[in-house]
């Protein structure tokens, strides 16, 4: 009895019976995996109109990526405000979660909200506000105003992750780290961050990401030299397919799987 | 280890609600120093909130505590320099056995060496000496109840804390770990506050217990007064069993089911009380009722017999429908002939046996 | 009440430590504590309330106020007035309804086949649904545009297998919008959906059996109805998304998709109407908090992950 015989749930339906289920499910999650992987191929395409497969193989449109100045600072810009925004949002987010949690008061629950609403406003709000605020205070256009507005983003992400981590934390041990002389930053210091480092960790990657990946902010928010990756690609695919784009998007593909797939494979080795 | 002077502890009119439940009121303590005292009741009592609120994990709504006559009520949980053992140990899983027992020397600036041959020392009183270089996740759960409790006592501290620690234990190693605690208490000579729902446990390890209930301290007594001499039905029942019979007393003479009884100590005051039976203090009356000793004669039938391997349970009807169960040894001395069910059998009990205690624990005995 | 007859005597009342015993004292202690905590919080929630909480309020005070700078409804007389808007708002449900209808069509035999498999195949299967999930928007979109142009791989595979003869329009138009969104926003319906199905007692389904259902009633007239609140959670939270999506529209649309983000963005970009966006704005947060408190509501009344227990 092959394996298409044998029961595939507790009604005793068999596989076989179930085959055109499997097909669809494969069908789906092609739709969603193929896509976004077609595109690395595709940027090694000699031609200008991307084949699948490609006829030729070449190198052009990486070499155009990394030939061009606009292209190299726009990449300068996301990734050294990523990066910043990724130093500030995990130690303010961290704190406001340790704080929050431990305070317990009924101001708390609203704060947390608060701060929860740049994930909850439509992207589109978050960015013309903050640009309005940007036009008075004249951060228009800066590397500052974009990593200020990018951890503001990132600081409910963070929080969450950050939150859920103390909740699954065991107490007792801040507790019996004070009893025996800490004093609550040490405890926190040298007791709690380092179990909770995992996610921590986590915390600061997504924060990166999201900054990374950031479009409609960084659309109204950087401009000219502090032009990000996204704000450039997002102009340049209004006008025409540049397939320079094509070996960017490959890159960050690369670089944010790889991360997520780190993060993932690292927490399963901790269990 | 040097044996250090203890601490005594003081505590006034500790008080901690919660809305309307409170889970302290008003509690009165005093510990001796050198004292093993444990606190005991079932969930709920207040014996974890008063033991928290020792630590300063808890801040009370009013009440003052002190330490060998220095107040600490306000005093953060960091400076009262107390050891404490959780009921999950709590052992910092990202350091070794030696670095989580050099933790709180660390703290307190202590040098290198000396916190080695502390250490060495700590783990030599708990048995675990070489285990220093070991990870926590490699140890069983007794050797982690070790680690803690070597980690709580390396600084010599005055007070000791423990809150449960034993109850993740299987029998055998909580019978025998018992006994290490209460040596460890004796050799380095602190103050042992301990907290736990285990009768038996309280009863073996205590220089006196505090049963708790709804927030209130019971009774405080040496565990013997507290087995025999319970202050009123709940302590009765929590600890041991007992069978309870009503008594009554007409013009000073108390009376059980219209029968007179003979009594060592009599309560002062006249009233309604209960009768505590413990199940080995009754025997069965054979012969006629004359003797020398006083003692109260009660008649029944046997109503079932529960072979329990060490002991048989004899469960009687009493003449006033009343149950009595008594125990006696299954095998040896003193098994004799057992009674068959349906069987008369008459029950005696001396005048010392023959115990009064309160219905509630307002009533004084 | 404490002590015994035969223990220890009344424990001696210390002097007034302190005549109410510390009560004002440790309930000073106790604030100042907890104050100290909350301020942690404080850098972070200056932060967002500077960067966004005030200029939203500012917007909506704007969304009020007529060009002349009087208080007036003109702005949000125009969304009634003026038929471009009224196009803009179809469009937008119009998307947001296909969107979220698509993605429950193919994400509901997803998510049931992933439910039914076990825990460590189904584990493996998820990455293959987080991993759209975390590649840039941009990235997604753009892979899209490339597949869907009139030579790109869609139509010269529709070709070359005689599905089609001529190029079909799949890019700059509605329908590419509405495979792009379905694209980012089906993992947002798999997942809350994956769970609730993972969370109905399987020996539900084996009572059915029990008593006489076929394989198809059991699915319709147990399986189903259990996993509602999942499915509504998943679909409310693809359709509220949608409202705020900017970005594909865009791209994908060609400029023949204006939803509601876009309208906004033109106000500002274009006409230098901040009146009439942020009146738009105003309108478009009403609508997505609604939405939202919605979905808490269902999802607090029925527990997303724990359907079928009684």
């Amino acid at each position: 009895m092959s394996w298409l015989d044998r029961p595939a749930s507790e009604t005793q339906i068999t596989h076989r019976d179930r085959l055109w289920l499997y097909g669809v499910t494969v069908l789906v999650l092609a739709f969603l995996v193929l896509p976004t992987l077609i595109v690395i191929p595709m940027s090694f395409s000699a031609s200008r109109y991307l084949e699948f497969p490609p006829r030729q193989w070449s190198l052009r449109w990486y070499e155009a990526y990394f030939a061009s100045a606009t292209w190299m600072d726009a990449t300068r810009t996301s990734l050294t405000a990523a990066s910043l925004t990724a130093l500030t949002a995990t130690p303010l987010g961290t704190a406001a979660a340790y704080g929050l949690y431990f305070s317990r008061l009924r101001l708390g629950k609203l704060a947390f909200w608060l701060m929860m609403t740049p994930i909850i406003v439509p992207a589109i709000l978050v960015g013309i506000a903050i640009f309005y605020a940007y036009v008075q205070l004249k951060l228009v256009n800066s590397l500052i105003g974009v990593v200020l507005a990018h951890t503001v983003v990132a600081i409910p992400i963070v929080m969450m992750i950050v939150t859920a981590a103390l909740q699954s934390f065991d107490v007792n041990q801040e507790r019996v780290a004070r009893s025996l002389g800490a004093s609550r930053l040490r405890a926190f210091v040298e007791i709690v961050a380092p179990q909770i480092r995992f996610s921590l960790v986590t915390a600061a990657i997504f924060a990166f990401l999201t900054s990374f990946d950031e479009v409609i902010i960084a659309i109204f928010v950087s401009g000219g030299s502090n032009s990000t990756l996204t704000r450039t690609m997002f102009a340049s695919l209004r006008d025409q397919i540049d397939p320079t784009i094509a070996a960017i998007s490959t890159m960050m593909i690369v670089v944010t799987t790889g991360l997520v797939l780190a993060v993932h494979a690292w927490g399963a080795r901790r269990r | 280890m040097a044996s250090s002077t203890a601490f005594d502890i003081r505590i006034r009119q500790l008080t901690k609600a919660y809305g309307p439940i409170r889970a302290l009121d008003g509690i009165d303590l005093d510990i001796r120093a050198g004292e093993f005292l444990t606190l005991l009741g079932p969930s709920g009592s207040g014996k974890t909130t008063l033991l928290m609120a020792l630590a300063g994990f808890l801040r009370p709504d009013c009440g003052s505590i002190q330490f060998a006559g220095r107040e600490v009520v306000r005093l953060q949980p960091h400076k009262r320099d107390i050891g404490m053992v959780f009921q999950n140990y709590a052992l910092f899983p990202h350091m070794s056995v030696a670095a989580n027992i050099a933790y709180p020397l660390r703290l307190r600036h202590v040098d290198a060496a000396e916190i080695a041959r502390r250490v060495e020392a700590a783990l030599a009183m708990v048995q675990l000496s070489g285990y220093g270089e070991r990870r926590i996740d490699q140890l069983s759960g007794g050797q982690r109840q070790r680690v803690a409790l070597a980690r709580a006592i390396v600084f010599e501290p005055k007070i000791v804390l423990m809150d449960e620690p034993l109850s993740a234990l299987d029998k055998q190693l909580r019978d025998r770990m018992q006994i290490e605690i209460r040596q460890l208490h004796e050799r380095i000579g602190s103050t042992t506050v301990y907290v736990t729902h285990d009768q038996r446990e309280a009863l073996t390890m205590s220089d006196r217990v505090a049963v708790l209930n709804g927030g209130r301290i019971v009774q405080l007594d040496t565990p013997q007064a507290i087995y025999e001499r319970p202050a009123c039905r709940f302590v009765a029942e929590f600890i041991g069993e007992s069978s309870f019979l009503p008594v009554e007393a007409i013009d000073g003479v108390w009376h059980h089911a219209g029968r007179a009884l003979t009594i060592a100590q009599p309560p002062e005051r006249d009233g309604r009380r209960l009768l505590m039976i413990r199940p080995e203090w009754p025997f069965v009356l054979t012969g006629p009722p004359s003797d020398d000793r006083p003692t109260n004669r009660f008649e029944g039938r046997v109503a079932n017999l529960i072979y329990q391997g060490d002991t048989v349970l004899i469960q009687v009807v009493l003449a006033d429908g009343s149950p009595v169960q008594l125990r006696q040894v299954a095998r040896g001395h003193g098994s004799g002939d057992l009674p068959a069910p349906g069987a008369a059998i008459v029950l005696g009990l001396t005048a010392a046996d023959t115990v009064l205690i309160a219905e509630d624990d307002g009533e004084r005995p | 009440m404490s002590g015994s007859a035969t223990g220890a005597a009344r424990p001696s009342p210390i002097g007034a430590p302190g005549g109410d015993l510390h009560a004002a004292a440790l309930r000073r202690d106790d604030r100042r504590e907890r104050l100290a905590l909350f301020g942690l919080a404080l850098p972070a929630l200056l932060l967002v309330t500077v960067t966004m909480a005030l200029p939203t309020a500012w917007l909506f005070w704007l969304s009020l106020l007529a060009d002349d700078g009087t208080l007036s409804l003109v702005n949000y007389a125009r969304m009634i007035e003026q038929p471009s808007y009224g196009r803009t708002f179809l469009t937008t449900f119009e998307v947001g309804f296909l969107t979220t209808g698509l993605c429950i069509l193919i994400g509901y035999p997803l998510a049931y086949t992933l439910s039914q498999l076990p825990q460590r195949t189904a584990n493996l299967c998820m990455i293959a649904v987080l991993l759209p999930f975390w590649t840039s928007l941009l990235v997604r979109t753009y892979a899209w545009l490339v597949l869907l142009q009139r030579t790109g791989l869609i139509n010269s595979w529709g070709m070359a297998l005689g599905l089609w003869t001529e190029p079909l329009p799949l890019v700059h138009n509605l329908a590419g919008t509405l495979i792009g969104m379905v694209h980012v926003l089906l993992p947002y319906l798999v997942l809350p959906l994956y769970g609730a199905m993972r969370a109905i007692d399987r020996d539900l389904i084996r009572a059915a059996s029990n008593l006489g259902a076929s394989p198809a009633q059991a699915f319709r007239t147990v399986f189903l109805p259990l996993s509602l609140p999942g499915l509504a959670a998943g679909a409310l939270i693809v359709f509220i998304l949608c409202l705020g999506f900017y970005v594909t529209p865009v791209i994908l649309g060609g400029g023949k998709v204006t939803m509601v983000s876009n309208r906004i963005a033109d106000d500002i970009d274009v006409f230098f109407n901040w009146g009439a966006a942020s009146a738009l704005g105003v309108v478009l947060l009403v609508l997505t908090l609604s939405l939202l408190w919605l979905t808490g509501r269902l999802a607090r009344g029925v527990n997303l992950f724990g359907g079928g227990h009684v």
